[in-house]
């Protein structure tokens, strides 16, 4: 039903009076109406920004979320509105949709933030009004093309198990992805270059062998071109082929445009080997060799500028044609005139109209070569004329090739200008989410430490260390250590972890020597860590650090004991004292601590961590002092 | 003479060009070549299937939460997810943001299965909701029952070691690699057999509900755990 013009339901059932006279039947029966609510103002609170209507307004369409029982949800009871924490500009033109019944778009809101407003109060976007409709779609296609963008480079994270099929074709789409793709894609770069080469050369005359006339270097050479073009022309076979066989929808790839310039490219050769013997059509098929200039054409697959170009043109279809088309009139037009003028002109070389079709062109174009010149002053006098009106239809439709051209840059620009900066973003991202990790350790060490301060009986310390962790941050916390206590692991942070990487490496394989440099954290075998934090430090020095008091002998302990399961921490302090102070041989290790978001990996922290009382334990801080570092057990 | 000659061949030349390209138009007029790349399509795509859940009244009748606290719950699902329905990516995403260490998908994906109950591929604030009650508001039984189905991949009634092992690696993939001790291969599949040795009563290798519930109920932590989570909301 149209429900937006619901107000004038009373009016259009008060006229059905003018029907009961001619009825023939009785009427049925008029629903009642039982809900006897008075139309109310209702209060819309949004953000602070309150807006009323009418409670008719909002049920005018009852699919939506103002217009259903949803709204409930968000209602407040004590101030007796409907609080909903969105942006109140854009609801405004919500609010509108309700009392006029047509959406508009507003030109200053981001695309995506009015359709998520629009998805959350359920309102689908193909109401907005005519005014606003293009608008509303040019922007949402720039955007889908923008995230169409991102999604490609996507691409380039390699996933784990690819057949041998997807790899070359992940090889052959995106050359930069491993040096055997980089390999091949120079390579057919190169024989490209030297077959379109071979074709120039073929034709320059190369020096008389004696003979009257000199002859072109193919005809002088023609086994060594021939050789030269059958190997360019094996290689394109072969990678036409090896692409067939990696494309994953191989109908589709032979539809397309690149594999018609490869066909195209190759098949003049193959039918020169079979028609050589036959005098006819040889001669004909000589002349296929025009096409071996499309090679050229596959040079696009290496030029990002030549697809945008091409791109262009293709997109421009519509503007070329208009110009191509307005040109042939014209040309014909004016082809005629000079002919009929010159017709009287005595060694005129008009001697047709197809004859001053050239005429025409040549300055319509403005070339003017000069061969055909009009003798008669109607000749001269339309000569102008047609070189007037050639500039004009030329200059019409480039401008509108030139904007198109623009755009298209414009968008690879910023495309590229993106996945420069993509990267950036995502170590800036990386690291924020590191520093929640390490959020979640450092506040177990504030924990740990807060037990056992309580151990020794220190309040002031306590408050000062128990940081103001937000309700949200403790319950997140809560739940890692549930994790923890599942699986009976713990949450280590980075550098700890190469830490026991390094130990355990040096356990099983000790001919090692820890100077293997490997590729990055992302390794996950154990000998497979990063032993540069290591190379400074020569075994058995010891390096001074600032400690923690007990807490560097937990986690010390820690590495000493691989096999030592977590028993209670409290209970590790006082030993840990004991042990330490026994001397000899300490295998520890430094303990850094993690500060977020700003930590560089290289850095060992040496920072001082926060004034911390030491216990009074005079065990553990006599031990505490010197950690000496080995790298060796 | 030669100028003849030639002057035929450059016609060939023209008239065999001419030739190629019109093949070429033919071809691509009868669609068997293309000659545009994906481009981004501008029909109508399909509108967001959108969805809106039932009355506050229902609600409050189905699951044992008060008024206020579904309407805190809807507030939050509905900031997620405008369109009232969460797909399993967005699920997976959501979760992934408490695990920043690990790998959390794998378990986000057991997950919403357990929560779809209806098995549309999609969650509904129902859905959402009734999960929630259970969990929270629920009796041991019922939770134990749902943590069952939970573990029950394949909802066949039994736990068989495989399934175990799966849900075993999911939740050791959200630890991350950097832990202490370090992670090592078979932690799992060990862990699986210390279930198993606990669960399994008459040894058949898969564990039955009763089975899990009786142990479940004679085992303390895991009786005091349940309580855990009552006062989330």
């Amino acid at each position: 039903m149209a429900t937006g013009v619901a107000a004038w339901l009373p009016f259009a059932r008060a006229a059905a009076i003018g029907w009961m006279p001619v009825a023939n039947s009785p009427m049925p029966v008029a629903p009642m109406d039982h809900s006897k609510r008075q139309d109310e103002l209702i209060m819309l609170n949004v953000s602070g920004h309150r807006f009323q209507t009418w409670r008719t307004t909002l049920d005018r369409y009852p699919d939506t979320l103002l217009g259903s029982s949803e709204k409930d949800f968000f209602y407040n009871a004590e101030t007796k509105e409907y609080f909903f924490d969105r942006d109140p500009e854009a609801f405004r033109s919500i609010l509108n949709f309700y009392r006029t019944g047509k959406l508009h778009y507003p030109r200053n809101q981001c695309i995506s933030a009015y359709d998520e407003e629009l998805i959350f109060f359920g309102i689908i976007p193909e109401i907005i009004g005519d005014c606003c409709y293009e608008e509303y779609k040019d922007r949402k296609r720039e955007n889908l093309e923008r995230l169409q963008d991102d999604q490609e480079e996507n691409r380039d994270t390699k996933p784990p198990n690819m057949s041998v099929r997807e790899a070359m074709w992940r090889a052959f789409e995106n050359p930069h992805t491993s040096t055997m793709a980089l390999v091949f894609y120079y390579v057919t770069g190169f024989f490209i270059a030297i077959s379109v080469i071979t074709n120039v050369v073929e034709t320059v005359p190369c020096g008389s062998t004696g003979n009257q006339k000199d002859m072109p270097c193919g005809e002088r050479y023609t086994v060594a071109f021939f050789c030269m073009d059958t190997a360019c022309v094996m290689i394109f076979t072969v990678e036409y082929l090896m692409r067939l066989f990696a494309a994953p929808s191989r109908y589709r790839f032979m539809r397309s445009v690149m594999s018609i310039i490869d066909v195209v490219a190759i098949l003049p050769y193959y039918i020169g080997l079979v028609m050589t013997d036959n005098e006819d059509v040889s001669g004909a098929f000589v002349t296929l060799r025009v096409f071996r200039v499309f090679r050229i054409f596959k040079f696009s697959r290496h030029s990002q500028g030549l697809r945008i170009l091409g791109y262009t043109l293709k997109s421009c279809a519509s503007e070329l044609g208009f110009l191509l088309f307005s040109l042939t009139m014209a040309i014909i037009i004016f082809a005629t005139v000079m002919f009929y003028a010159e017709k009287g002109s005595s060694s005129s070389k008009f001697t047709s109209i197809p004859a001053s079709f050239w005429y025409t062109i040549v300055t319509m174009t403005t070339l003017g070569y000069g061969d055909m010149v009009p003798k008669t002053i109607a000749g001269k006098i339309f000569g102008s004329i047609c070189s007037l009106s050639g500039v004009l239809v030329i200059a019409l439709p480039v401008p509108v090739i030139v904007s198109n051209f623009s755009r298209i840059y414009h968008q690879n620009q910023r495309a590229d200008k993106r996945r420069a900066q993509k990267k950036a973003r995502l170590a800036r991202i990386r690291i924020s989410k590191s520093g929640s990790a390490n959020a979640f350790l450092h506040s177990k060490r504030n924990g740990l430490l807060n037990e056992l301060l309580e151990l020794t009986d220190t309040e002031e310390d306590e408050q000062k260390l128990t940081k103001c962790t937000s309700l949200l941050e403790s319950q997140h916390h809560h739940l890692l250590n549930c994790l923890e206590k599942t699986t009976a692991h713990v949450f280590v942070d980075e550098q700890m972890y190469q830490q026991n990487c390094l130990e355990t490496a040096l356990q099983t394989c000790p001919s090692r020597s820890p100077s293997i440099s490997t590729h990055d954290s992302s390794a996950g075998s154990c000998c497979g860590c990063r032993a540069k934090r290591n190379a400074p430090l020569p075994s058995g020095r010891p390096v001074p650090t600032h400690t923690q008091g007990p807490l560097q002998e937990l986690s010390a302990l820690h590495i000493q004991s691989h096999t030592a399961s977590r028993s209670n921490l409290n209970r590790k302090a006082e030993e840990s004292g004991r042990l330490n102070s026994k001397g000899g041989r300490i295998t520890t290790a430094i303990i850094s601590l993690p500060s977020p978001p700003d930590l560089t990996p290289d850095s060992d922290s040496l920072r001082r961590p926060p004034q911390r009382r030491q216990p009074a334990d005079p065990a553990a801080s006599s031990a505490g002092i010197n950690i000496i570092r080995v790298s060796a057990l | 003479m030669l100028s003849a000659i030639w002057e035929t061949e450059g016609l060939q030349t023209v008239g065999i060009v001419v030739l190629v390209f019109a093949s070429i138009k033919l071809l691509h007029l009868l669609g068997l070549i293309s000659f545009s790349e994906d481009s981004v399509e501008d029909e109508l795509e399909l509108s967001t299937v959108r969805h809106r859940p039932e009355g506050l009244e229902q609600l409050e009748a189905r699951t044992r939460f008060s008024r206020k606290e579904l309407q805190i719950l809807y507030r939050g699902f509905k900031n997620e997810c405008p369109s009232g329905i969460v797909n399993e990516e967005t699920f997976k995403d959501i979760y992934a943001q408490f695990f920043p260490q690990g790998e959390s998908s794998t378990y986000a994906h057991f997950l919403f299965n357990a929560f779809d109950t209806d098995h549309n591929g999609s969650l509904s604030f129902e859905d959402f909701v009734m999960g929630l009650s259970i969990l929270l508001r629920g009796t041991i039984q019922e939770k134990l029952n749902w943590a069952f189905n939970l573990y029950d991949i394949n909802k066949d009634g039994y736990i068989t070691k495989e399934e175990m092992l799966d849900i075993m690696k999911a939740i050791y993939d959200m630890m991350g690699k950097c832990t202490y001790p370090i992670l090592k291969e078979d932690t799992p599949r060990q862990h699986v057999e210390v279930f198993f040795q606990k669960m399994d009563k008459n040894k058949d290798g898969v564990v039955t509900i009763d089975e899990f519930i009786d142990c479940c109920q004679n085992d303390e932590n895991i009786m005091r755990s349940m309580h855990l989570f009552e006062n989330v909301l």
